[in-house]
């Protein structure tokens, strides 16, 4: 009976990767970097969500914004973490959000989310890392995210140094060469320079390092609750999987009066 | 209710005879759930549970998300991600109900491809299969008209081309086009009419899961032998059978539960492994992603209506005699509805006097093929119309009406099908060996 339960749950895991479709795009590169949320076990690294955090504000807030994301949920468990006061003094000394009600600018609170910033035509970052994929293969068939994962937050990586040097001019517009980007030309000047954020305690800030922390805190943005997700999802299976034996043992035994010794 | 003869239900204290003389809902649900049930059912049988299952699944978590969600193009997207991010549990039952689409059509084709090998669709059991394909009609347009609720990128997009296939209709194509969208294009009148559909069409899917369950409870199940219960006195028949309670109800929810313990891994480590990375970018109508791809359960019948295109001889036929009416977008539209409407018919398109696959030696391999095929077709539809998918998916697109419209007619008559066992009772025993000669003197 287990042999034939096993066909029939292969058949429908079969079902499921062939399933998996990915568009893919031309000839990029993506690098498969090693992030500590990676598998269903993995979770996110506290530390480097801050430091993302960090470089979020002091450079890609200038040109992108944050804007389905509140600015409480900093100070979530599963996430940077910060103490409440430090959510408090961090929203009101970063941003100023426009009150309907007092019809003026004020210092933003924890209750707001982060502003829109689309004034250079810059894409919202709050689902990034989700709006990516990073793997697509083999053939197409999005077998090795099973494996590696959607890559969401490994494109994002990837294209911060993925800049070649190489710039051309189109139409008015630079465009620079990145081999992450789809089409190779991307409109973004490397936003990332080494040593260019300083860390409170000293964590290494060469480009690849602040690539990585920037896009663990993008993943975190666009999946807030991860953590509490693949809590659930490890509880739920190990539940299921105590239900299953034990449903298996009942059936085995409400059947075994009308079955006699298994002859093939 | 049944045509197996068994045992009914019999109101005892005066209480129950009150009820039962007044409404009979107490017989109704014992019969059902005392049905008799061919004994021999192997593990294919235990999806319609699951179906039963993805069915209350998808309405309660929906009904959740519908108390969270906006269906205005303005506000349709943030509220999803309010779902996600401000709801209590609610990033779970988005994801459950997100992945439990998957989960439903997975279950709902390994369904399907059972009937197809085993002959369920045969006499006497045609108005289930009809039925059934009308269920699986209902779930393709409640699941397609889901995907655009969330309004991202593929959402619109797809939104986009499914409707303009049926602008591709000759003469009524527009106006219907037109009624679909509530405009000249896809907008907030699209996304309302279609959040209210999608909420409705599963109430519509429900009855006739009633429907479906009411046909094939009055002819009986079908089994792996495709041998007939016998059918002559309440003993007889329960030497092939066993109630549907527990005996199968038991078996049934330990496949559940195996197929949960899968089901709830994909959705708590890796929730959108089967979704698009587009549609976490609000739709835009201004921005065409570089492909539009339906969801994965579409993709068979997608690459079918690419497939046709304007250089295969069969549609520049066909544009010929009908004086262009039928253009290759129309033949497109007309092979995708067909290859459904192929399997609606293979009652009919089946010759063979044996329903089981079990014993045709020669159908064995094409019905293989065919799996093979709906799996290729899946790949290809995913795939960008170039070569050489175009040709592959010409190729595969061939073989699926040849074999429902050349190969199941064909076998009927030449094939000669393999002795069949007797009886269900003789089949059981030769797998299980016989209960007498098992349980000895205790």
């Amino acid at each position: 009976m287990l042999k034939k339960l096993a066909t029939g749950a292969a058949f429908a895991l079969a079902l499921i990767p062939a399933a998996a479709f990915a568009a893919g795009g031309g000839e990029q590169h993506i690098e498969d970097f090693s992030f500590s949320f990676e598998g269903p076990f993995g979770s996110y690294d506290q530390n480097q969500l801050q430091r993302g955090l960090q470089i979020y504000t002091e450079v890609c807030s200038a040109c992108h914004g944050l804007k389905l994301v509140p600015i409480r949920t900093l100070a979530d468990e599963g996430g940077p973490n910060l103490p409440d006061d430090q959510v408090r003094a961090y929203a009101a000394e970063n941003f100023s959000v426009y009150d309907a009600e007092l019809d003026e600018d004020r210092p933003a609170k924890p209750t707001d989310n982060f502003p829109v910033n689309d004034a250079l035509g810059a894409p919202d970052l709050s689902l990034m890392a989700k709006a990516r994929a990073g793997f697509h293969g083999p053939y197409g068939l999005g077998l090795n995210q099973l494996f590696k994962g959607m890559g969401g937050a490994e494109y994002i990586a990837s294209l911060m140094t993925g800049y070649t040097g190489k710039t051309k001019e189109e139409a008015g517009t630079t465009f620079y060469e990145n081999t992450a980007f789809p089409g190779g030309w991307i409109s973004m000047a490397p936003p990332l320079d080494d040593e260019q954020v300083e860390f409170i305690d000293g964590h290494a800030n060469d480009v690849h390092h602040l690539a990585e922390d920037v896009s663990a805190f993008l993943m975190w943005t666009a999946e807030p609750k991860m953590m509490a997700r693949k809590q659930a999802g490890l509880t739920g299976v190990l539940f299921l999987t105590i239900l299953s034996v034990l449903l298996y043992l009942t059936n085995k035994r409400l059947w075994a009066p009308h079955k006699g010794k298994k002859t093939s | 209710m049944s045509g197996i003869p068994h045992d009914h239900y019999e109101p005892k204290s005066g209480a129950e005879k009150w009820l039962h003389s007044r409404l009979p809902i107490v017989g109704l649900i014992y019969d059902t759930i005392m049905i008799p049930t061919p004994k021999n059912l192997n593990w294919w049988w235990i999806w319609g549970i699951v179906l039963a299952f993805c069915l209350v699944l998808q309405i309660v978590t929906g009904i959740i998300l519908v108390m969270h969600y906006t269906p205005h193009v303005d506000m349709a997207f943030a509220s999803i991600e309010h779902i996600m991010r401000n709801v209590n549990g609610g990033h779970m039952i988005r994801y459950v109900h997100m992945n439990g689409a998957s989960l439903f059509f997975v279950a709902v084709y390994i369904h399907i491809f059972r009937g197809l090998f085993y002959g369920s669709y045969k006499a006497p059991r045609e108005i289930t299969w009809i039925v059934g394909m009308l269920i699986y009609l209902l779930m393709m347009g409640t699941a397609f008209m889901g995907y655009v609720l969330p309004w991202g990128q593929m959402s619109f997009w797809g939104a986009t081309v499914i409707t303009g296939l049926f602008g591709a209709i000759p003469f009524i194509g527009e106006p219907i086009q037109t009624l679909l969208l509530g405009g000249p294009a896809v907008d907030n009148a699209t996304l309302n009419r279609f959040f209210s559909l999608h909420y409705l069409l599963p109430f519509v899917i429900a009855a006739l899961v009633i429907v479906h369950i009411w046909a094939f409870h009055t002819t009986g199940n079908n089994n792996p032998t495709g041998v007939d219960v016998r059918k002559g006195s309440k003993e007889e028949a329960e030497k092939d059978t066993l109630p549907f309670w527990p005996y199968f109800v038991i078996k049934d929810f330990l496949g559940l539960a195996v197929v949960l313990v899968v089901f709830w891994a994909i959705v708590g480590f890796m929730p959108n492994y089967l979704g698009h990375p587009d549609n976490y970018i609000e739709a835009n109508p201004l921005v065409t992603p570089a492909h539009i791809v339906p969801e994965w359960y579409f993709l068979p019948f997608y690459a079918i209506l690419r497939a046709f295109t304007g250089e295969v001889w069969v549609v520049q036929f066909a544009s010929f005699i009908t004086g262009g009416i039928v253009d290759a977008k129309f033949f497109g539209v007309l092979a995708m509805f067909g290859a459904i409407i192929a399997m609606a018919l293979a009652p009919w398109l089946d010759t063979s006097m044996v329903r089981s696959g079990k014993y045709r030696p020669q159908f064995k391999w094409w019905f293989l093929l065919l799996v093979i095929d709906f799996f290729a077709l899946m790949w290809l539809g995913a795939m960008p119309a170039e070569e050489p998918y175009a040709s592959l998916s010409l190729i595969a697109s061939a073989y699926w009406f040849g074999y429902f419209f050349v190969i199941l007619p064909l076998l009927g008559v030449i094939e000669k099908p393999e002795a069949q066992p007797a009886t269900i009772e003789e089949d059981f025993d030769a797998h299980y060996g016989k209960k007498s000669e098992a349980t000895p003197a205790e």
